[in-house]
């Protein structure tokens, strides 16, 4: 039997290396056909070098926003999957995405006008709602004195869900023509960030979520078979279940701010990487960040080349890239 | 070893007392049976006995030291403890869940070597399933399932084993392995054992001690042969029944007879 040691190095490598390979490629192609040479061509001022200006300005941040929203998503739904001991969990599960549909929609449709340190009132909006979202799901689930109970978890997220969804929808529909289309287009997850600015917000609580994460993988092994017998080998499951879930939820928020809702990576991803890796978390789930990052910013390529001159929003790729496989694992579940 | 001492729980702030004022002492390499009906709280003296449930009042007391006051992680090098069932929401290996029973000697941190990997392996061998090593675990019996949780407990290398109603839905052959298989583990390695169950007749042939429990108190607690008598088990079960010794096995035998 190979040990742990060897394979993590390998799944590291190996998604690593792939995770690189497509950072490297992916902004060259496009619709415009780029030369690297000419776009890192510091003889040439910027203003006059269109290749440096697709290349820094459209792309590099879109592939950047794709890295770090799939990876996020991916990495908080295999927390979410294990924590709630369901494979059919996902970052939206608990209602974070809902929570920051709802905010946006409200900054969207009440014109808030604000910015800070570059973010748009919209994602501050959305940021809020997803952290609004976990307070109550977090109130719900610590409210009884021993821990957080799976069940409570699952049945308050999905009421969170509808709610929060209930409530966008209405104001959506008390809102103008342009307003709801605004908010529709938000609400079907797109990667154009169009400067670096939402992704230097997002990093710092992408940061804090990455450290909280870094002790749990084996925790969640142990708690992934039961909370009593986790904690009869010496796993704090209180301690290790809160961290999960207010990590896992600060992932989802940050990734929503940057991208809207972009769904099936937060399900997908851990999935196909589980099918290579097997079920350690501690491959798990650096594989499922690395991997997130390369299948979003492959989606991506799809949403921006594939029926050009048009850029479908990649929500729309990963969904319909996720319905049927999501349906294919339950249909081999049963 | 451990001492418990008037402990009392309830799982609701001012609810009703599930374990009521028990005193019961465990010694190294016992082999402890808890007899019990159903709702008279067995599952949770057991947790309280691993201190996955701590006490509302008295004191639990492992080798001198109350129990709360033991680190997590060098509580569970000492206590180990196999839950009725087990179920796996993710495809392990058998030896992957073996593995998890070494957490509390690695943490969080900490990957597993080639000496942890020696343990799991002793661990599959004593408790059979060597052959079993890389097969998925949820694709095992009940049986095989209930070992190889047993293996990864036994890969803590505790010296007392919490077992909560070990051959419950076992068929009589897995029953009578499992009653091996405990019964030799205790004679060889010295791991002291709890076990509930609801099998008198298992319970007889295993265990050297019995603590009978009926809404959350000890009603009575002793030697095998001295505590089950039949007028036990009808304060414990409110049964009628007949007790005996098998004279091939050597064992009391209980016979129920009617509901009183």
């Amino acid at each position: 039997m190979e040990q742990v040691r060897g394979r993590l190095f390998v799944t590291v490598a190996g998604f690593g290396g792939l995770l690189l390979l497509t950072l490297v490629t992916a902004p060259l192609l496009g619709t415009t056909s780029i030369s690297l040479a000419r776009a890192f061509d510091r003889a040439m001022p910027f203003a006059d070098n269109p290749d440096a200006q697709i290349f820094f300005v459209a792309r590099l941040p879109r592939i950047m926003a794709a890295a770090l929203v799939g990876g996020s998503l991916a990495l908080a739904g295999a927390i979410f999957q294990a924590l709630l001991r369901n494979p059919l969990a996902t970052p939206d599960t608990l209602g974070v995405s809902s929570g920051a549909a709802l905010g946006a929609m409200l900054a969207i449709a009440f014109h808030f006008d604000f910015a800070v340190a570059g973010l748009s009132s919209v994602s501050l909006s959305s940021l809020a709602g997803a952290i609004g979202a976990l307070a109550i799901v977090y109130m719900l689930a610590t409210a009884r004195r021993r821990g957080l109970s799976t069940t409570v978890l699952l049945l308050a997220g999905v009421t969170m869900t509808a709610f929060f969804s209930a409530l966008t929808l209405f104001v959506q529909y008390m809102s103008d023509f342009a307003d709801t289309f605004r908010a529709v287009r938000w609400l079907m997850g797109a990667l154009d960030v169009g400067s670096y600015a939402p992704l230097l917000a997002a990093l710092p609580l992408t940061a804090i979520a990455f450290a909280m994460v870094a002790g749990l993988p084996r925790p969640l092994d142990l708690i992934s078979l039961g909370a009593d017998a986790a904690a009869a080998r010496g796993v704090n499951v209180q301690q290790a279940e809160r961290l999960a879930l207010v990590s896992a939820s600060l992932l989802t928020g940050a990734a929503v701010s940057i991208s809207g809702p972009v769904a099936f990576v937060g399900l997908v991803v851990p999935h196909i990487v589980r099918l290579v890796v097997g079920s350690d978390h501690r491959l798990v789930l650096p594989a499922s960040a690395l991997f997130g990052a390369t299948f979003l910013i492959g989606c991506d390529l799809v949403a921006r080349t594939m029926f050009a001159p048009i850029e479908l929003p990649v929500g729309i790729v990963t969904a319909i890239i996720g319905g049927p496989f999501f349906l294919w694992l339950l249909v081999r579940r049963t | 070893m451990l001492h418990a001492i008037e402990v009392s729980f309830a799982y609701r702030n001012g609810g009703p007392a599930v374990v009521d004022g028990v005193s019961l002492a465990i010694n190294r390499g016992d082999l402890v049976g808890l007899l019990g009906p159903n709702g008279s709280g067995k599952t949770t003296i057991l947790k309280l006995l691993g201190g996955m449930l701590r006490p509302r009042d008295g004191s639990i007391a492992f080798e001198g030291r109350r129990l709360a006051d033991w680190p997590r992680r060098e509580a569970a090098r000492k206590i180990a403890y196999v839950p009725q069932e087990t179920y796996a929401p993710f495809d392990f290996s058998v030896m992957e869940i073996v593995l998890m029973g070494r957490f509390p000697h690695l943490g969080p941190f900490a990957l597993e070597g080639p000496a942890d990997l020696a343990v799991a392996h002793e661990a599959l061998e004593a408790t059979g399933m060597s052959a079993f090593a890389l097969r998925p675990f949820h694709t095992l019996s009940g049986g095989e399932k209930q070992r190889v949780v047993i293996a990864s407990a036994l890969a803590q290398q505790p010296e007392l084993l919490l077992l909560d109603e070990p051959t419950a839905s076992l068929d009589v052959g897995h029953q009578l392995e499992v009653q091996q298989l405990l019964s030799r583990l205790n004679a060889a390695g010295r791991v002291a054992m709890v076990l509930s169950t609801h099998d008198l007749n298992f319970a007889a042939s295993l265990c050297r001690r019995l603590i009978l429990v009926r809404g959350g108190r000890v009603l009575a607690s002793g030697p095998t042969a001295e505590v089950l008598t039949p007028a036990a088990v009808r304060s414990l079960y409110d049964v009628e029944a007949d007790v005996h010794m098998h004279e091939r096995t050597g064992h009391l035998m209980v016979t129920p007879i009617a509901r009183i």
